[in-house]
């Protein structure tokens, strides 16, 4: 049986991730992939920790990353994506957003946001890309474009045509919103 | 067909439209809540709201006694409240079909307890199918309707929280056509559960239990995969496909159909392996009935009953091969646990609530979040609209001393699930406990649904409006309050007291929640620390705003800092710093 490929998203109730999660969805499945993906919803959201699964292949069965299996893993915050370390596979990857949001016990006072989490990631996958997704999108038009930004720098991580990720952006983007998409898409991709 | 990347909740409606389902209705509920959010998009379904689980069924059993065929949606929990027409609905059976699905949430993603909903199919004398992906939940709504018909029955469909969310490609089909009209027909011996017709109707429900029994085991949507001839599981739902990841070369029986069992099919299976498993999640509900056949399988022996399964915990469970981790942090990461929004209206109650040492009964909603720190003010919370009766029993076997402190906390959507009855029966027979009604016009914790007293129904049409303060009145309370829960002194004052008060009272605290689409007007200006005034005493940090950040490192003390991405100025820090700190972003301005 052909090898399953998981992407392991995660980060911060209220960034957008589960949108980030249908386009690459959609793009897998317009690529001819069976896909699954699979988040929670409800208590999870409201400033928690987010994750989203997705798997794709020849025939996927789990909707649910086996632990230890993640090829990829998709960070949008640096803390989150320290949190699903253990999901990752020994040779997997990292694309991470260079950010920090704080959690309520660090914005309240009562502990601290841990220093050094970027070189720590880098130390232990030294391969990852992190990717300044809030300049960059700044750059393409728009700040609320980082997580086109941040598809893009994933996109050069997989073997999918270019021309079936800028169909699926045109097809869940709002029509007002796809220039700013498109070239945010590609700064991501070329940084 | 067109195929289409849909979650099993996407999926169950389009299965209820390709099935010529007239009427659809559920009361929202994690993680079933999206199943009516798109049946919303067939016209030809009439899909609403109701208030709750057990209205929701009874609508659905209206429309089936008109001959139209129904769809009724809920979460686990909500089941419970619906039992009560559920049991007596399987003796009538159908005219037309009518499917319930309900939505189970193993490791209690968000609910409040993990009840496999597996055992109300035995207990209610209903047939149950269990989707695996979300072409089966496509698939098994739609031919629940010619099984509900076929057999004269309500069936379920049955989901989790891995299945009602997850999303998989599906291949839809055209709708069926041809089914009749709806109409009148008067059948009492059949509807109308008399004794003596109940007693009558029970002997056909086991008759037909059998039936579909024997039937079942013929069925594609119980399968065989012929692989190994030394190992065999019995598995459903998505337990399926953990089993599949787990063993790829074991034979399995799959099943779709979860009540009643194929049994045939399943002895005929099981008399072929040396080593059987049934593995599913939650209860041994498969196992208990398949060992009660007299036939040995490995199951809750090994694996959990609490929590959800997943593939590592099925392969640890089993001894297939030890979890690997490859990479940890190796630092400890704070958690990030959920939290109320920014300018959520909820807010500066609890914090009220906190100051004036109440013992806070409370309910489900986002205000269960009143528990985290620092708002640390709720004291217990069991199910929709346990925080009425909770505070009266409470208060009555109270010393006067502290019969007082006693607040029950609900939100307006709960309120008229169940809470209205608690409240009845708080003025009937003489508690002094006070409610808190929090009304922020949504029913918002599973996403801002509409509610009776929203003044909008499911499909976004105006509607009457239930009024909130008239209805409380109506039930004999004499002292209703209404306040803005943004104001923190003038809720302080009239909580202090209605808590006080020796008689019945509700405190309304009436303020839109912030996520509210048609009504962002009231996001306002968002607000700033003068670092000259703030004098770190962290004040402000008390009522865990999220836009509001500690920097320890900054000044003598620390300072506090809003992030401007976040602040939709409400303004309860600015209430709460003595030093003036807080002004208007851009502006020399105190916020006013």
């Amino acid at each position: 049986m052909d090898k399953v490929t998981n992407i392991l998203l995660a980060g911060v109730g209220g960034q957008g991730i589960l949108l980030a999660s249908e386009v690459l969805s959609e793009v897998l499945m317009m690529a001819g992939y069976d896909v699954k993906k699979n988040e929670v919803h409800g208590m999870s959201q409201r400033g928690g920790s987010v994750t989203s699964h997705v798997r794709f292949g020849e025939k996927v069965y789990s909707p649910i990353i086996p632990e230890g299996e993640a090829d990829i893993l998709f960070g949008f915050e640096i803390l989150e994506t320290c949190r699903y370390m253990p999901f990752l596979k020994a040779n997997g990857k990292i694309v991470v957003n260079r950010l920090q949001i704080m959690p309520s016990s660090v914005a309240t006072g009562l502990e601290r946001y841990p220093e050094n989490l970027e070189a720590m990631i880098m130390s232990k996958v030294p391969e990852t890309k992190v990717v300044d997704g809030l300049d960059l999108a700044v750059n393409a038009g728009n700040p609320r474009t980082v997580n086109t930004v941040l598809l893009g720098a994933l996109s050069k991580m997989m073997d999918i045509d270019l021309k079936l990720w800028n169909q699926a952006l045109e097809k869940m983007v709002p029509k007002k919103f796809i220039a700013e998409n498109l070239k945010a898409f590609e700064l991501g991709r070329q940084s | 067909m067109a195929k289409e990347i849909l979650s099993g909740n996407e999926a169950i409606a389009r299965g209820a439209y390709e099935a010529g389902v007239k009427l659809a209705v559920a009361y929202p509920g994690t993680p079933s809540t999206e199943i009516l959010e798109n049946t919303i998009k067939y016209p030809s379904i009439d899909s609403s709201w109701a208030p709750n689980e057990k209205v929701a069924l009874e609508v659905g059993i209206g429309a089936c006694l008109g001959g139209a065929r129904s769809l009724v949606t809920m979460k686990h929990v909500g089941l419970n409240v619906a039992a009560d027409p559920l049991f007596t609905l399987s003796y009538t059976g159908v005219r037309s079909g009518l499917v319930l699905v309900v939505a189970d949430d193993p490791e209690l993603h968000s609910s409040q307890n993990e009840q496999d909903s597996r055992h109300y199919a035995r207990a209610a004398k209903m047939p149950m199918f269990e989707p695996a992906d979300s072409q089966e939940a496509l698939d098994f709504t739609r031919l629940a309707y010619d099984v509900s018909e076929q057999f004269d029955t309500p069936v379920f469909v049955r989901t989790t929280t891995r299945i009602s969310h997850s999303k998989s490609i599906v291949e839809e089909a055209e709708p069926q056509t041809g089914l009749p009209e709806p109409s009148l027909k008067r059948d009492p011996a059949k509807f109308v559960m008399l004794p003596g017709n109940a007693r009558k109707r029970h002997h056909v429900v086991e008759d037909e239990l059998l039936k579909m029994a024997d039937w079942a085991a013929q069925q594609p949507f119980n399968r065989i995969e012929e692989r190994s001839a030394e190992v065999g599981v019995i598995t459903s739902g998505v337990s399926y496909q953990y089993a599949r990841e787990v063993l790829p070369d074991a034979s399995v029986l799959k099943l779709g159909l979860v009540y009643p069992l194929a049994k045939k099919l399943i002895s005929d299976f099981a008399a072929r392996f040396k080593t059987l498993y049934v593995i599913e999640e939650l209860e041994p509900f498969i196992e208990d009935q398949v060992r009660a056949m007299g036939i040995d399988v490995i199951g809750k022996d090994c694996l959990p009953i609490c929590g959800e399964l997943t593939p590592g915990r099925v392969a640890a469970a089993i001894g297939h091969e030890e979890l690997v981790v490859n990479h940890t942090a190796d630092v400890d990461l704070p958690n990030r646990p959920p939290n109320m929004c920014p300018g959520c209206p909820h807010r500066g109650v609890f914090y009220n609530l906190k100051r004036l040492k109440a013992f806070v009964t409370g309910d489900i909603g986002c205000y269960t979040l009143g528990f985290m720190p620092p708002l640390s003010a709720m004291d217990s919370c069991i199910c929709m609209g346990a925080s009425v009766g909770n505070a009266s029993g409470l208060n009555k076997v109270l010393p006067e001393s502290e019969k007082q402190k006693v607040v029950g906390v609900i939100g307006d959507s709960t309120f008229l699930h169940t809470g209205i009855n608690g409240l009845m029966d708080m003025v009937y027979n003489g508690s002094t406990a006070t409610l808190v009604i929090l009304d922020n016009r949504t029913t918002a914790m599973t996403g801002r649904q509409e509610n009776p007293s929203s003044g909008f129904t499911l499909v976004g049409q105006e509607s009457k409006e239930v009024d909130l303060e008239a209805l409380c009145r109506s039930v004999g309370v004499e002292h209703v309050r209404t306040v803005n829960p943004w104001d923190l002194e003038q809720t302080r004052s009239v909580l202090q007291e209605e808590m006080d008060r020796k008689a019945p009272s509700v405190v309304i605290t009436r303020g839109p929640c912030i996520l509210i689409k048609r009504d962002m007007g009231q996001r306002k200006t968002p607000l700033e620390v003068d670092a000259d005034k703030c004098t770190g005493c962290k004040a402000c940090l008390n009522i865990g705003c999220p836009a509001i950040e500690w920097r320890p490192d900054e000044g003598e003390r620390g300072k506090a800092v809003v992030s401007q991405l976040l602040c939709v100025g409400c303004g309860i820090c600015d209430q709460l710093c003595k030093f003036d700190a807080f002004k208007l972003v851009d502006s020399e301005v105190k916020n006013g």
